[in-house]
């Protein structure tokens, strides 16, 4: 493979991966824009619906469905994980945030934490600790572009990842009820004054950004082919980091920022030593926080006091 | 008031059976209804338990309102106890524990000695800066590795290694927390969570000079030093301590005086400048305190605390590794600091001893130990924010719209 192919593969690579952090930053951004808090259980969400994908479609595999009906199959799943995982979000929301909407920031984080904890051990208890092994549904073939492979288990997900963040943008930009979030982000008080349910807003919010974020875990588990209950603990530190990086609350942001970390971390394990990857993302986590802090598609937010 | 409370008790109900059924119900994917119920009855009790409680609350709340509540009444006893009677009383149950224990029983003394370090130091971040710091258990590594590079590497004893290790977790304190200075919150613990896992994987992938995930071992225990006279004449000889006693009663020593140092701190001009910036950066700032280097100081104070009890971690076990500084032990310190009250340290000495000892206590509950943090440290932020034995400020800061008159 000469080096042309092999960047492109790498590039092929930063895309799919990117496009994942993408999923997940999305959840981050939507909450922190509506209750500037972030939300630490996201990774947790997240790893429950990559536990939820991996029940069903194991069960769905073992009465035969998965060969017969492969579209409905993937439909049955995200569905499942990605709905579960939205009510999850939302009993999260009402458990673990509403009561200490009026308190100090510090009490929500650490209540967000507390739930995060709660969550990622839940799992481990209920899911075990090793490794859960995804039913391998796509096959093997590839379709070669100038000497890079890409799987067909990558172009679906890519696409379906596309398809999701295009949705929301229609979503928030189309829809009343994205109008209402919009206006809810902007300034609580007035969005309250002029007759939204504030509430349910933010119930909305928790909603989608977790069933996103459920959405990320199954690719990731049918990608990989595996899960593990803390697997969300490093996708979460990533995924935030592309939040930031593009500006958190801003949702075209979370989507460059995911593929400029995708790119980073793909192109830094291809050329340098690979088992320094993660320390590279969290150092280019730092670095954006200090240099530029608003992101690169973000307002500035500095001057909000904590 | 009661219906109101049932509707919840409901809704609560069916959040939890959503939640919990399918998560613990199939392990594999035969369902186990066994299982998941069983789980979900426990959850159940709680909330009835709670709903019960505040059924019984709203009946007594007029006399409620008068009495104050049990803990305060119990603290208020204790202060009116001579203080010295109470800490010397203490301080003689700490010093015969060995005596009358056995070395498993001292084991776990040593361990929880060791969080209460570790929960005073984060305690200055936390509950004295109000600076949220999720990457706390680096330092407790840096001081573990500093002890152990130059114990292996160059023979440095215990007591030489120790200043070092102060001042270098110090100075790993300032590097993460300058860029820090000016974040927010929320920013501030997703930075130091990632610091903290950095450090980690420094250690776990820098294999020339840490190696890596073996980790290192054979440092040397901290040894006494005493003159004595042989044929040759005077040398100073070395006693090593060994036993699990004898290491005891050193980190015993070290708790003191970390709670003393503490304690001055905390009711020093450094302490109430602390308390200012947690309050109100921009305010302190006008005020004149000088917020960068108060904040810097903060971090340094408690990573130097984190790095004592790393140095001794590591020379009591003769061994270190980088899976012993996962996120998780940061979790645990913040949830001793939580559960003890933010800048309270009697409540933070109780909070160690609870939450270390009792999972070793009850072996069959360990696996649930996690679990049970979590859901504390959420049930605490909502219910009692202050945390048990709350600090006398900070209870009526967070209390100021009930209290009816003045204390003072």
């Amino acid at each position: 493979m000469d080096l042309s192919s092999f960047l492109l593969q790498q590039i092929i690579n930063a895309v799919f991966l990117g496009s994942i952090y993408a999923l997940i930053a999305l959840g981050y951004t939507m909450v922190y824009g509506i209750i500037e808090l972030i939300n630490f259980a996201h990774g947790e969400l997240f790893t429950a619906g990559a536990f939820i994908g991996v029940i069903v479609l194991t069960a769905l595999q073992q009465i035969g469905f998965v060969d017969t009906h492969f579209v409905l199959t993937m439909i049955i799943v995200f569905g499942l994980a990605m709905a579960y995982v939205a009510v999850l979000g939302v009993a999260l929301e009402h458990v673990a945030y509403k009561p200490l909407r009026t308190s100090s920031r510090l009490s929500a984080l650490l209540s967000a934490l507390g739930m995060s904890i709660f969550l990622s051990n839940g799992m481990m208890l209920s899911q075990g600790v090793s490794d859960r092994a995804y039913p391998q549904v796509f096959g093997l073939e590839s379709i070669e572009i100038m000497g890079a492979r890409i799987t067909n288990g990558q172009i679906f997900i890519i696409i379906l990842a596309i398809a999701l963040m295009v949705g929301l943008q229609l979503f928030v930009h189309r829809t009343r009820l994205g109008k209402a979030m919009r206006a809810t982000a902007q300034n609580k008080t007035m969005a309250r004054i002029l007759g939204i349910n504030i509430d349910q807003t933010i119930r909305i919010t928790f909603m989608i950004g977790p069933a996103l974020g459920a959405a990320a875990g199954v690719m990731v588990g049918l990608y990989y082919g595996a899960v593990r209950f803390d697997m969300g603990f490093i996708f979460m530190i990533k995924a935030f980091a592309a939040a930031i990086l593009g500006g958190i609350g801003s949702i075209p942001g979370a989507m460059v920022g995911g593929l400029i970390i995708g790119g980073i971390e793909v192109m830094w394990a291809a050329f340098l030593p690979s088992a320094w990857k993660d320390v590279t993302t969290f150092t280019v986590l730092i670095m954006v926080l200090y240099f530029r802090p608003a992101g690169l598609l973000g307002e500035s937010s500095t001057e909000v006091r904590v | 008031m009661i219906r109101q409370e049932l509707k919840k008790l409901v809704v609560y109900g069916f959040f939890l059976a959503i939640l919990l059924i399918p998560m613990l119900g199939f392990k594999s994917p035969t369902f186990e209804p066994g299982r998941a119920f069983k789980t979900l009855g426990v959850f159940m009790a709680v909330l009835v338990l709670n709903f019960g409680v505040k059924i019984f609350r709203s009946r007594q709340k007029v006399e409620a309102e008068r009495k104050t509540p049990l803990t305060e009444r119990v603290g208020e006893q204790i202060n009116r106890f001579p203080r010295i009677y109470t800490l010397g009383g203490l301080l003689a149950a700490a010093a015969i524990f060995p005596l009358f224990a056995d070395n498993y029983m001292i084991d776990v003394g040593i361990t929880c000695l060791i969080y209460v370090c570790l929960g005073l130091g984060l305690n200055i971040v936390v509950g004295l800066c109000g600076l949220l710091d999720l990457g706390y258990i680096a330092f407790y590594a840096v001081g573990a590795y500093t002890y152990s590079l130059l114990n292996l590497t160059y023979g440095v004893s215990f007591w030489a290694a120790l200043p070092i290790g102060i001042v270098l977790g110090m100075v790993v304190g300032c590097i993460i927390g300058y860029p820090t200075l000016k974040m927010r919150g929320d920013y501030l613990a997703i930075v130091t969570m990632g610091f903290g896992e950095i450090v980690r994987l420094v250690l776990n992938n820098w294999d020339s000079l840490t190696a890596g995930p073996n980790g290192l071992f054979g440092m040397k225990r901290p040894a006494l030093y005493y003159p004595s006279f042989a044929e040759d004449g005077f040398a100073w000889a070395a006693y090593y301590l060994k036993s699990l006693p004898a290491l005891y009663y050193l980190i015993l020593t070290i708790a003191i005086l970390t709670i003393i140092a503490v304690r001055r701190l905390d009711h020093s001009r450094v302490g109430r400048a602390w308390i200012a910036i947690r309050e109100d950066e921009v305010a302190a700032e006008l005020s004149g305190v000088p917020t960068t280097w108060i904040k810097l100081l903060a971090y340094a104070l408690g990573a130097a605390f984190a790095s004592v009890a790393g140095a001794f971690f590591a020379a009591k076990l003769s061994y270190t590794n980088p899976n012993f500084f996962l996120f998780m032990e940061s979790c645990i310190v913040l949830c001793i600091v939580v559960l003890g009250g933010v800048g309270s340290i009697p409540g933070i000495v109780v909070a160690a001893f609870v939450l270390i000892a009792a999972p070793e206590l009850f072996r069959g509950l360990e696996n649930y130990r996690m679990l049970a943090f979590g859901g504390i440290m959420t049930t605490m932020m909502i219910i009692k924010p202050e945390g048990l034995i709350p600090a006398s400020r900070r209870r009526r800061e967070l209390h100021e719209a009930n209290e009816k008159k003045p204390k003072d």
